[in-house]
């Protein structure tokens, strides 16, 4: 039997039935599709916070004071209950002297009255240092940076976001205007393009000032955060490593900082994601599983009602191998159609939830697609099997009894 | 040529034993008009299916132009059906979703043969049994009577040597009944092997040579007049 025609004559078997055709193909299409859409949520989910982790900046370690681990050495200043030592703007310079280090950008945050005549807002102020502008790839919309300077001048002059620039000067011009945060006025030098958050900090709502100024106005000799940016992605444990132990030395040998590699959150997050998209789409999988069940339900069906067909086509001459090929062709039309189709609706679904969602980046990856097809096609052939092997094994005489 | 020797057929139905065929000898040259006659249950069906090759005896043998067939694996004994043996069904067995032209195409097609090739042979058979305008038609828009022309169209279109007809005409009123066994007939004419299996007295005494079976038995081997 020429292959066209196992091919033509399962078309034709699976028309005959429209009704069961359309479920099946519905079943196995509604697998595949949501096999795509899980994995394309979770691929997203992914993307998203790998994408937000690396807007923080490349080749980043981010000092924290106080120890994250709470394993031995905590010495009897924990149960005194001592705040661990303050990380300072010396400790800021001590770092940015050391080899692979190319960039270090100090951080204080606080939260202050931002005012300009009668408009005023209530705003993040974050103080810093000129660096910050390369180590977060921001980019300016007007006017300049802070100025680079020494890390403890504290000039009056500050950089809005495109946002509070906005709320406080609606339409006019900003560039060398003064504003007064808390009880100091500040020139305004520049005004960030706006970039969007990340990890919920709108950079486009807050102001930023030196370093020096926002330890004045929050009365803080400690650095928030301590942002630093190795040379290279190669030198990022080493650089890790020495920050630890100069640190360490400048505080009297106790290591009461935590350096945090962006790379290795990054790569968690990865791991994470990565993990929780497998387990959706095996879920996913799962009903693909089923529509394979269903299908040789309903190719057993099939073999049932068409018990006399196959005798006759037994009794003109068709072998067991062919009334085989010609059920699991018919399986094989059905899931690869179900596939396409699903694929075609995930497409879709994809589609409409990217223009809910045009920030997350959605979007199922190819190797995603293809296992699903191939497990539906997998499952529809595997488990049409038994009813083919059934039908080219019947009893040609009974067959041909049954009407 | 068929030759059976001693055949036997045995069902089992719950703990008896069924003797369907009990020792069948017989011979039936190339050519010939056969009719095979007698109660339900004697067995007439039986002895069909397994000239047919549908189903296999539980001993003795069959030659089927010279050749045993009773030992032959299922891709062989589907060849054989397929090359030598016609089959006409009381009910017909057309497949519905298959238009006329289609279901005579079938055995060709499980045959392997190129579609231009088949297309030129059931267009030929289509034209000789005045068929041609209900080629595109199912099953269900044809009468009966040219239903059972074109199963036999079907049946004949590999054109094998011996044809196997059981109850041809059941399922059709006279006139119908009438055309298909001058068909089958005037291919019996042309020398193909005619086997009739018929409750009908009518139509079983047209044959040439009348078997009678009774309980898995030949009771009789009558041959009409001159025909002896």
């Amino acid at each position: 039997m020429r292959a066209a025609d196992v091919l033509r004559f399962a078309t034709g078997a699976l028309r005959g039935h429209t009704l069961r055709t359309a479920l099946m193909l519905a079943a196995m299409s509604v697998g595949v599709a949501a096999v795509m859409l899980l994995t394309s949520l979770g691929e997203g989910a992914r993307r998203y916070v790998t994408g937000e982790f690396a807007s923080l900046g490349t080749n980043l370690l981010i000092i924290l004071p106080g120890r994250s681990e709470t394993a031995g050495g905590g010495g009897p200043a924990m149960f005194l209950g001592q705040t661990p030592r303050d990380l300072t703007l010396d400790d800021a310079l001590a770092v940015s002297r050391q080899p692979f280090v190319r960039r270090v950008a100090p951080l204080v945050v606080g939260s202050s009255e931002v005012s300009r005549g009668s408009r005023s807002r209530e705003v993040p102020v974050l103080g810093t240092s000129a660096d910050m502008l390369e180590v977060r790839h921001w980019t300016m919309a007007q006017g300049s940076f802070l100025p680079p300077s020494d890390f403890t001048l504290a000039s009056s002059v500050c950089v809005l976001g495109a946002k509070l620039r906005d709320e406080l000067f609606g339409s006019d011009p900003a560039i060398g205007e003064l504003v007064r945060i808390g009880d100091r006025r500040f020139r305004v030098v520049g005004v960030l393009a706006s970039e969007g958050s990340s990890f919920g900090m709108d950079s486009g709502e807050s102001v930023l000032v030196p370093v020096a100024s926002a330890q004045m106005l929050f009365n803080t000799p400690g650095l928030f955060r301590l942002l630093v940016e190795a040379r290279s992605r190669e030198s990022i444990p080493l650089v890790q490593k020495s920050t630890l132990a100069l640190l360490a030395e400048r505080h009297q040998g106790e290591k009461d900082v935590t350096v945090i590699a962006q790379d290795a959150i990054l790569a968690t997050f990865d791991k994470i994601f990565n993990a929780l998209t497998l387990t959706v789409a095996g879920i996913a999988a799962i009903s693909l599983a089923v529509a394979g069940i269903l299908i040789m339900n309903v190719m057993l069906v099939a073999v049932a009602q068409r018990t006399a067909e196959i005798g006759l086509l037994k009794a003109i001459g068709a072998t067991e191998r062919q009334v085989r090929q010609v059920f699991l062709a018919e399986a094989a039309l059905l899931s690869a159609a179900g596939s396409a189709v699903g694929v075609g609706v995930g497409w879709g679904a994809d589609m409409i939830i990217k223009s809910l969602y045009p920030s997350v980046p959605f979007g199922a990856p190819a190797w995603a697609i293809f296992a699903a097809v191939g497990v539906a096609l997998g499952a529809g052939l595997l488990f049409s099997v038994l009813p083919a092997r059934r039908a080219a094994k019947l009893d040609p005489v009974a067959a041909l009894a049954k009407r | 040529m068929i030759e059976l020797e001693h055949v036997q057929r045995e069902f089992h139905v719950g703990d008896q034993t069924v003797h369907a065929l009990a020792d069948i000898n017989l011979r039936i040259e190339s050519g010939e008009y056969v009719s095979i006659m007698g109660p339900s249950g004697s067995g007439k069906s039986s002895l069909l299916n397994i000239l047919g090759l549908l189903d296999r005896p539980n001993s003795g043998r069959y030659l089927l132009d010279g050749r045993d067939v009773v030992s032959l694996s299922d891709e062989e004994l589907a060849g054989t059906r397929r090359t030598r043996i016609g089959f006409v069904f009381q009910s017909f067995h057309l497949v519905p979703r298959l238009t006329a032209f289609e279901n005579i195409e079938l055995p060709m097609m499980l045959a392997g043969i190129e579609p231009a090739e088949r297309k030129c042979r059931v267009e030929e058979i289509l034209q000789a049994t005045g068929l041609m305008d209900r080629a595109h038609h199912r099953p269900e828009q044809l009468s009966g009577g040219q239903r059972q022309r074109v199963a036999t169209a079907r049946a004949t279109i590999m054109q094998p040597s011996v044809l196997l007809a059981d109850e041809p005409t059941g399922n059709l009123d006279r006139a119908s009944g009438r055309e298909i066994v001058e068909t089958l007939e005037a291919l019996n004419a042309k020398g193909i092997t005619l086997v009739v299996v018929t409750h009908d007295p009518e139509l079983g005494g047209r044959a040439r040579r009348q078997l009678r079976m009774v309980d898995g038995r030949m009771a009789s081997d009558t041959r009409n007049g001159a025909a002896q």
